[in-house]
């Protein structure tokens, strides 16, 4: 968790002075959603989220340096350069993005879901996405199927409650977003995004409901993030408050849980800080790999348009002018 | 050689490539238990299972986008749509996942699989029911394109989709399911995507086309021989990747080319090829090229209208002579 919020102040700093171009939406805030989430999976299992992924991506088991390098766009990074802040990926970790159309994976997941299944495997597709999501098509069309096929899916809301700079109260008819559960006859549960161990738990319940039992789950993360949309806003001051956003941050994750694992003799001060230092010094080595590592050398262009030998534009030419 | 209708080439296609890979599995809307809105996949919910053959509700954004997932993590399949005027609703799965996940990944996650279904005009269907996707779906990089226009062609090409690692889009006649052709029946036998094939031969006119229209332009071709003019058709049979050398080829005998396509006007397939002609036989060309497409309108629904709407033999046979200067 900490880790996450390191790296990602370094993601800010980094896109302040255009190392980080493009969309960049910061997880600062969310972080006890991915750290107690991938707490309970297998390496086999499969992970596939939104843009909002930088978090999920580092707790999945990416290296700081290759997502530090993605987003400065460069070879090493995770997408080769090709994806950038929005679409990491990784096949060795069953990471299967970063997507960038709001509740476009989500069928997407439903898929991973029926190929489990269709080859009888015991894993488990974990699927995140913001509670805006939860209106577009692709979300019903989605849960449906998967509960009609009993698919081994955890449909996972990280509810924020903005939906970019639309509160709830303004998009969305039904507040209670996990009463959608009972439309695809699924269970639906709800659970505190910024305590790991209520996530840790609620997560393990469902993700074995779907490794037994084959059904899916909706589950309610609540959570806050702590900055802007994207690099492009504010945190607060234009369609939520500062008192709101203030009183939300008195609830931070890794303080929570800093405040309990010393209460508990799990940790002390000293470890603590050792931790953060460590933190930072990661982000700081992820930052001077990224920018020290070469851009993707111009035939990179044309290479995974298709997954045959690169052949210029379609009709084979080699670039747009002959 | 056997001869058998377009519908039942395709299904030999699919019978052949199900048998061959246990990766392969087709889904859509009413392709089991009903056999197929145009019975395209009858018999096989029999022959494979209701585990390969996979009834969906109606909800093509959702299907697409579950066999791209399915896709990611290795399996191969045949997303059917009843017709692609309902992909429409999924084209978000088809342009913006399927196409470009290759790409986004740096190849961390190839989408071997298959988009097909019945395209373009039938019989007053009307707007909403008749329209021609190719140009569409061609535009976008990651995906190829397939427009069979015989049923040799049609199973040889949907044989070589459901092979290919990459999404292939493949755009079957509606109007095309019952005519009839020799196909090979060895299911070794594939047509390469990207290939066109020269249908006639005849030195004063090239026809460039595909799909539904290959039949159109032999109908004209065999009216015209009749008046001395003798045109090569050239069949794309793909229309992304295309066979740019096949088009030069031809026209740079002929000086003169018509292109024909079901589709609309602005922005369509012809467009390209009168483009890929000016880069390729500038000085080859003895006039114009003329295109043959759809009137530029939603199509109609009466029969007189909906037949002024559509390109045809006597359209086509206008062009050539055109471009050939002659008069009626």
């Amino acid at each position: 968790m900490l880790l996450q919020r390191r790296f990602e102040e370094r993601c800010a700093e980094a896109y302040a002075i255009g190392k980080i171009g493009g969309f960049c939406h910061l997880y600062i805030g969310q972080e006890a959603v991915s750290t107690g989430t991938m707490s309970v999976l297998r390496p086999d299992d499969y992970v596939i989220t939104a843009y909002r992924d930088h978090g999920l991506a580092l707790t999945r088991g990416m290296t700081p340096r290759e997502v530090m390098a993605e987003l400065f766009g460069r070879a090493a990074g995770c997408s080769g350069g090709k994806g950038g802040s929005m679409h990491l990926f990784d096949s060795k970790l069953n990471f299967l993005g970063g997507h960038g159309i709001v509740g476009g994976h989500l069928p997407i997941a439903t898929g991973v879901g029926f190929a489990i299944s269709y080859r009888g495997g015991d894993q488990v597709c974990v699927c995140f996405f913001g509670e805006a999501a939860v209106n577009i098509g692709a979300f019903h069309e989605a849960l449906n199927m998967a509960s009609l096929w009993n698919l081994p899916v955890v449909f996972i809301i990280e509810n924020n409650r903005y939906g970019m700079g639309t509160a709830i109260s303004r998009s969305t008819a039904q507040q209670d977003v996990v009463k959608r559960a009972a439309a695809y006859a699924m269970i639906g549960t709800s659970v505190d995004g910024q305590d790991v161990y209520a996530v840790h738990d609620e997560m393990a319940a469902a993700v074995e409901r779907a490794r037994k039992e084959h059904r899916p789950t909706l589950v309610e993360v609540r959570t806050t993030r702590f900055m802007g949309h994207s690099m492009s806003d504010a945190a607060s001051g234009t369609y939520r408050s500062k008192e709101e956003l203030d009183e939300s941050m008195a609830r931070d994750p890794i303080q929570l849980l800093k405040k309990k694992m010393i209460a508990d003799g799990t940790l002390t001060e000293e470890q603590f800080a050792k931790l953060d230092e460590e933190a930072k010094a990661a982000s700081q080595d992820s930052w001077d790999f990224a920018d020290a590592s070469p851009e993707p050398s111009p035939e990179e262009l044309f290479t995974h348009v298709l997954n045959d030998e690169p052949t210029g534009n379609a009709a084979g030419y080699a670039e747009a002018g002959r | 050689m056997t001869v058998m209708t377009y519908r039942d080439a395709l299904n030999q296609a699919l019978r052949e490539e199900l048998k061959r890979d246990e990766s392969v599995f087709l889904m859509g809307e009413e392709v089991a238990e009903y056999n197929g809105a145009y019975k395209v996949s009858r018999g096989l919910l029999d022959e494979f299972g209701p585990k390969r053959i996979v009834d969906t509700p109606i909800t093509e954004l959702g299907f697409a986008g579950v066999g791209v997932g399915a896709a990611m993590v290795g399996l191969r399949p045949i997303i059917e749509f009843m017709t692609w005027n309902f992909a429409l609703l999924a084209l978000d799965q088809v342009v913006n996942a399927a196409a470009k996940m290759s790409y986004m990944s740096n190849g961390q996650f190839p989408m071997p699989m298959v988009f097909r279904g019945p395209n373009g005009s039938a019989l007053q269907l009307a707007a909403q029911h008749s329209q021609a996707w190719d140009s569409w779906l061609a535009h976008i990089p990651g995906l190829k394109v397939v427009s069979p226009g015989t049923p040799a062609d049609a199973k040889g090409l949907l044989k070589a989709a459901i092979r290919d690692n990459n999404p292939v889009v493949v755009l079957e006649g509606e109007m095309l399911y019952n005519t009839k052709g020799e196909v090979d029946e060895n299911p070794d036998l594939i047509v390469p995507i990207g290939k066109a094939e020269l249908k006639r031969e005849g030195e004063h006119c090239t026809i460039v086309t595909f799909g539904k229209m290959v039949l159109v332009a032999l109908q004209a071709a065999d009216q015209l021989a009749k008046q001395g003019v003798n045109v090569d058709v050239v069949d794309l049979r793909t229309v992304r990747p295309m066979d740019v050398d096949a088009i030069a080829n031809s026209v740079a005998k002929t000086n003169r080319a018509v292109v024909v396509e079901e589709g609309w006007e602005v922005c369509g397939i012809g467009a390209q090829v009168v483009d890929y002609i000016q880069r390729e036989c500038f000085d080859d060309l003895d006039a114009p090229v003329v295109r043959v497409h759809q009137a530029d309108v939603p199509m109609p629904y009466a029969k007189n209208l909906e037949k002024l709407a559509k390109p045809d033999a006597a359209k086509v046979i206008a062009a050539v002579k055109r471009v050939m200067y002659l008069g009626d």
